[in-house]
């Protein structure tokens, strides 16, 4: 595919240099943008009607970023993102297509058709939210302080008084901790996440800084220790990434979400991947 | 065209590197004193005791001497409280230094000793004292002062190896040089900053010795020209 339009540009920018070179080079070549941009796939009428009537929904989804989806030993995709991807395909009755992608390559999918949905971890950001739509939040991604004691919890950062945190040194968790954190808490910054998991795992501190996606990680490393949420630094959710102007798959998409939440399918999910349920302020 | 030097960014910091700054020299004075003397205990037991309390000594020797300083430090510090020893991470670091010194000084010293002939320790006991007494005025301090530059640098090695306990989390000297370069990435300004400071340090230490040792072996001065 992506050599086939490589040769295409190819034949089409020297065809293009010829035309230059005549009188009516300006005219053409802005007629020859627009044909360009017509035929681009972005304009589709309804991409929820294709869906339909294609009976598959085509779903980027992550291939190196566990446990959002990751290969597994059976070489098939896994991770939260695919069941994710799996429940939206099963509630609108179509078979699912999996196009796993890397995250530099997730948003070009979408935006030349190849792709109906990007269910990878994408965080929303201004400019992101510029080139397309985001659906509600479908997936926890935060980063916070978490206790070896599962019943632990506080009411703010005050609660944090006096606690000894491990937290790796120039992450952003260290720098939002350092932020809010009392002045009797100790903040044991250590070398890299290796280190730090290393120190929460040992024993050497109760209790840790980081995403809850690294907490997940030590969860499935020993359960013993389960890392539990007591505070959340920063919370930057996942969403699923459509082409702009498709209000009625938004729609579609947004409804699914809202059900999942409702009939606890993306806390059932949360469980599977996150070692964690969803987190209480999660959808508001 | 680069980023220009500016030392001011370092201003607001000077609290922590401070409390860095008395930390590593806290951690160097009592790990010198308590490594030095434990490599008196080692290097006698190595020479006098029985053969098991020899070979263990040995083994504790060879040990230390042959495997990555920040091997042993993370192994007391993430290793053992798997066996149930948790130790938190300055305890850690004062134990780690103390058996490094140790046993790099017990080798050295016992070399100091090895070269006391037999017969100086016999007229010791000859002319009336008690075997320890011998011991310690005829081999001790004699192999003290003779293998004392050895000591010095020995020491000075340790200081200087304190840096990578700020890898437990420690807050020495290097860990507030890190922590700072992570907020105001200057890290030009502060490792510049920090290699002078431990210049500084390590010169400081030698000329200390120094004079320590002109006062204690004052009159072994004679027997070493």
């Amino acid at each position: 595919m992506k050599s086939l339009s490589h040769r295409f540009n190819h034949s089409f920018s020297s065809r293009f240099k010829r035309l230059q070179s005549g009188i009516l080079a300006t005219g053409l070549s802005a007629a020859v943008a627009l044909g360009a941009i017509t035929t681009s796939p972005n304009v589709q009428a309804d991409a929820l009607e294709d869906i339909e009537s294609r009976g598959t929904i085509r779903v980027a989804v992550p291939q190196d970023f566990p446990p959002f989806g990751s290969v597994g030993t059976d070489l098939q995709p896994r991770g939260y993102d695919i069941d994710m991807a799996q429940y939206l395909a099963d509630e609108m009755g179509v078979e699912l297509e999996i196009i796993p992608v890397t995250s530099a390559n997730r948003i070009p999918y979408l935006q030349t058709g190849q792709a109906d949905l990007v269910i990878s971890s994408l965080g929303k950001n201004p400019e992101r939210e510029a080139a397309i739509d985001f659906s509600d939040a479908y997936a926890p991604f935060f980063l916070g302080v978490f206790s070896a004691d599962e019943d632990e919890s506080v009411d703010g950062p005050e609660g944090l008084a006096d606690k000894t945190i491990g937290v790796t040194r120039g992450a952003v968790e260290d720098m939002e901790l350092s932020e809010i954190a009392p002045d009797s808490t100790t903040v044991q910054r250590f070398e890299d996440n290796a280190t730090t998991i290393s120190a929460f795992l040992s024993g050497q501190v109760d209790y840790v800084a980081t995403g809850n996606v690294v907490a997940a990680e030590i969860a499935e490393r020993n359960s013993d220790r389960a890392p539990s949420l007591i505070y959340q630094l920063k919370d930057s959710p996942c969403y699923v990434g459509m082409n702009k102007n498709e209000p009625a798959l938004m729609e579609e998409v947004n409804r699914l979400i809202a059900q999942g939440l409702e009939d606890g399918t993306l806390n059932e999910m949360s469980q599977r991947w996150f070692s964690a349920d969803l987190p209480e302020n999660f959808g508001s | 065209m680069g980023p220009t030097l500016d030392f001011l960014t370092l201003l607001p910091y000077v609290s922590e590197l401070l409390k860095g700054f008395t930390t590593t020299v806290i951690l160097t004075v009592v790990t010198t004193l308590t490594g030095l003397s434990l490599a008196v205990a080692v290097a006698y037991l190595r020479v006098n005791a029985q053969p098991w309390v020899r070979w263990g000594l040995g083994g504790y020797v060879e040990v230390t001497r042959n495997t990555p300083f920040i091997v042993q430090l993370f192994f007391i510090f993430f290793g053992l409280p798997g066996l149930g020893i948790k130790i938190d991470a300055i305890t850690a670091a004062f134990i780690a230094m103390t058996l490094n010194l140790a046993a790099y000084s017990a080798e050295i010293l016992r070399a100091g000793i090895s070269a006391t002939a037999k017969g100086q320790l016999e007229a010791g006991r000859a002319l009336g004292m008690t075997t320890l007494q011998s011991y310690r005025h005829v081999v001790l301090v004699p192999a003290f002062a003779r293998v004392y530059p050895a000591l010095i640098s020995q020491s000075i090695i340790v200081m200087l190896g304190s840096a990578v306990v700020s890898q437990i989390s420690v807050f020495d000297l290097t860990y507030a040089a890190n922590f700072i370069q992570s907020r105001n990435f200057r890290s030009f300004e502060v490792y510049l900053l920090i290699t002078l400071v431990y210049l500084l340090l390590a010169f400081g230490m030698r000329r200390s010795f120094m004079l320590v040792g002109k006062r204690v072996f004052a009159y072994q001065q004679g027997e070493q020209r």
